[in-house]
């Protein structure tokens, strides 16, 4: 049974953004006597990596109920993105000289500094709806879609997801599927599998002979890639206090999933670059996940930790825990740390650089993110009520991710005193307002 | 081998859960002070839930399992 909560005062820009909300889905606002009340929440964040990407996100999401069971859910969300990202090349005992993924222009990275490609800026538009009802006393639906769009991507997704509840409620199955089409038209086009990256060093005799150098590690101007996943949930209540969560998920990714701003560096015996070559991956990629949850109610507290694995057929195992508590305080404030621990093997075609002894795999990639490594993240958030019954939230959090050192034979001295696996550090600041 | 794994871990889940049984366990309707709390949802946050899918996807090789893997940025 659900309980509905008593009507507060609503504040005058709820009531603002009520009225232009259902405008937006054309219905009127006296429709329907027992529908409920438009409800929002936002959320701004701030995201930095010293040295490297920083980011800013907005979103804005409103739902309001129709008759007992219908939902109606809409979430806005707008970033943008600035900085520096690495480009997979590793650093020299000597300064680097890139071409930008445009082909317009060059950066310079100086001699032992990880390489890092600054070009990157991009703000990028989400929208996400959807529609919750009931089929029957006990089973429900949910149809949702989500449009994404920034510069060089677009997607736009599709789900439908139905659940049942059994045992007075207390247990509740769910299947859902969900399909994706992605769009993906890089600056500079797309780049020739294991071409090699192009850099002017004055060694065209004109600007025409450089571009013709550069289209010709050109592929196509854009490429798509398709997704189809499938969800299994099942929720049960174990007592008053208590309730698990165990989900199955399998996804399946096709198309282009070479990331074009990605190169490896192809180095001789004595661990000096020769060449940067662009990165090349499988077009499919097929991923299994478990996931399992437990919340706990204490006297005056709320525990919860999940556990996830994930296996995927590029070779990546990777192990999640995640774990929150939640302090509540009489003043209907709360205290909530965080702690998420992330493990991950790499895929089987990573490979932080390339010896030119070696013949050339059918896929190879430096991006870090596909390689062996660990993270951790340690949080707190602050929540509070207002004294018109809105609410507030701060948090604050700190990502470390640490690689490990791949099985790449060491053979070659001099690459032992470089960095070839630096850390990344993020600190991520959010704040939450409910009205 | 990877077939195998998930197959060993989804028997030991079914095994720990048929020594209740699913029809054993729960509450009646009269006891759900704590669980009809906001807080006590599966997802109680999805604002925060909304921008970690979005920094892990971005920054690990692995996402979903909580909720659809998605996708929908490129995340460079």
């Amino acid at each position: 049974m659900q309980l509905k909560k008593t009507p507060k005062q609503p504040a005058r820009i709820a009531e603002k953004l009520a009225v232009a909300a259902t405008a937006l889905i054309g219905s009127t606002a006296n429709a329907q006597q027992t529908d409920g009340e438009w409800r929002f929440s936002s959320s701004v964040l701030a995201y930095s990596e010293p040295d490297r990407v920083s980011a800013a996100e907005f979103i804005a999401t409103a739902n309001k109920t129709y008759g007992d069971e219908g939902l109606l859910d809409v979430k806005i969300v707008l970033d943008s993105l600035t900085g520096s990202s690495a480009n997979g090349a590793i650093e020299q005992h000597s300064a680097q000289t890139f071409t930008r993924p445009s082909g317009k222009g060059q950066f310079v990275t100086q001699a032992d500094d990880t390489p890092l490609d600054d070009t990157f800026k991009d703000t990028r538009l989400q929208v996400n709806a959807s529609w919750t009802n009931a089929l029957t006393e006990d089973m429900r639906y949910t149809i949702g879609s989500n449009l994404s769009r920034e510069y060089d991507y677009q997607s736009i997704t599709i789900n439908g997801e139905i659940a049942k509840d059994f045992f007075q409620k207390n247990t509740t199955l769910s299947t859902g599927l969900s399909f994706g089409s992605d769009q993906v038209a890089p600056e500079g086009d797309i780049p020739l599998a294991f071409s090699s990256m192009v850099v002017n060093q004055g060694q065209y005799n004109s600007e025409q002979d450089y571009w013709q150098a550069f289209d010709a590690t050109r592929t196509k101007d854009s490429d798509s890639i398709t997704t189809a996943e499938l969800l299994l949930g099942w929720t049960q209540i174990v007592n008053r206090r208590m309730l698990m969560q165990f989900n199955y998920g399998f996804s399946d990714t096709r198309g282009y999933l070479t990331d074009p701003f990605k190169v490896l560096s192809v180095v001789n015996n004595q661990g000096i670059t020769q060449d940067l070559v662009y990165e090349n991956r499988p077009d499919a990629r097929a991923q299994h996940s478990i996931f399992a949850l437990t919340k706990y109610h204490f006297e005056a507290s709320i525990f919860d930790i999940s556990y996830r694995y994930i296996a995927d057929d590029w070779d990546i195992n990777s192990h999640t825990i995640d774990t929150h508590w939640r302090f509540m305080l009489q003043d209907n404030s709360f205290w909530e740390p965080h702690l998420r621990f992330y493990q991950q093997s790499a895929a089987k075609f990573y490979q932080p650089f390339l010896t030119q002894s070696q013949s050339l795999p059918s896929y190879a990639s430096a991006d870090y993110r596909l390689g062996d490594l660990s993270a951790i993240t340690i949080g707190i958030k602050y929540g509070f009520q207002m004294h018109d019954g809105d609410r507030a939230e701060v948090r604050l959090e700190y990502y470390k991710q640490a690689p490990r050192k791949s099985n790449q034979p060491a053979d070659i001295a001099r690459l032992n005193e470089l960095e070839l696996y630096p850390e990344v550090d993020a600190l991520i600041l959010q704040l939450n307002y409910y009205f | 081998m990877l077939y195998n794994k998930i197959y060993k871990m989804f028997c030991t889940g079914v095994f720990v859960f048929s020594l209740n049984g699913c029809s054993s366990l729960g509450v009646e309707p009269w006891d759900r002070d704590l669980l009809a709390k906001p807080e006590m949802a599966i997802n109680a946050s999805p604002l925060d839930q909304s921008i970690d899918d979005h920094i892990y996807f971005s920054k690990e090789a692995s996402s979903g399992g909580r909720s659809f893997a998605g996708g929908g940025c490129g995340c460079n």
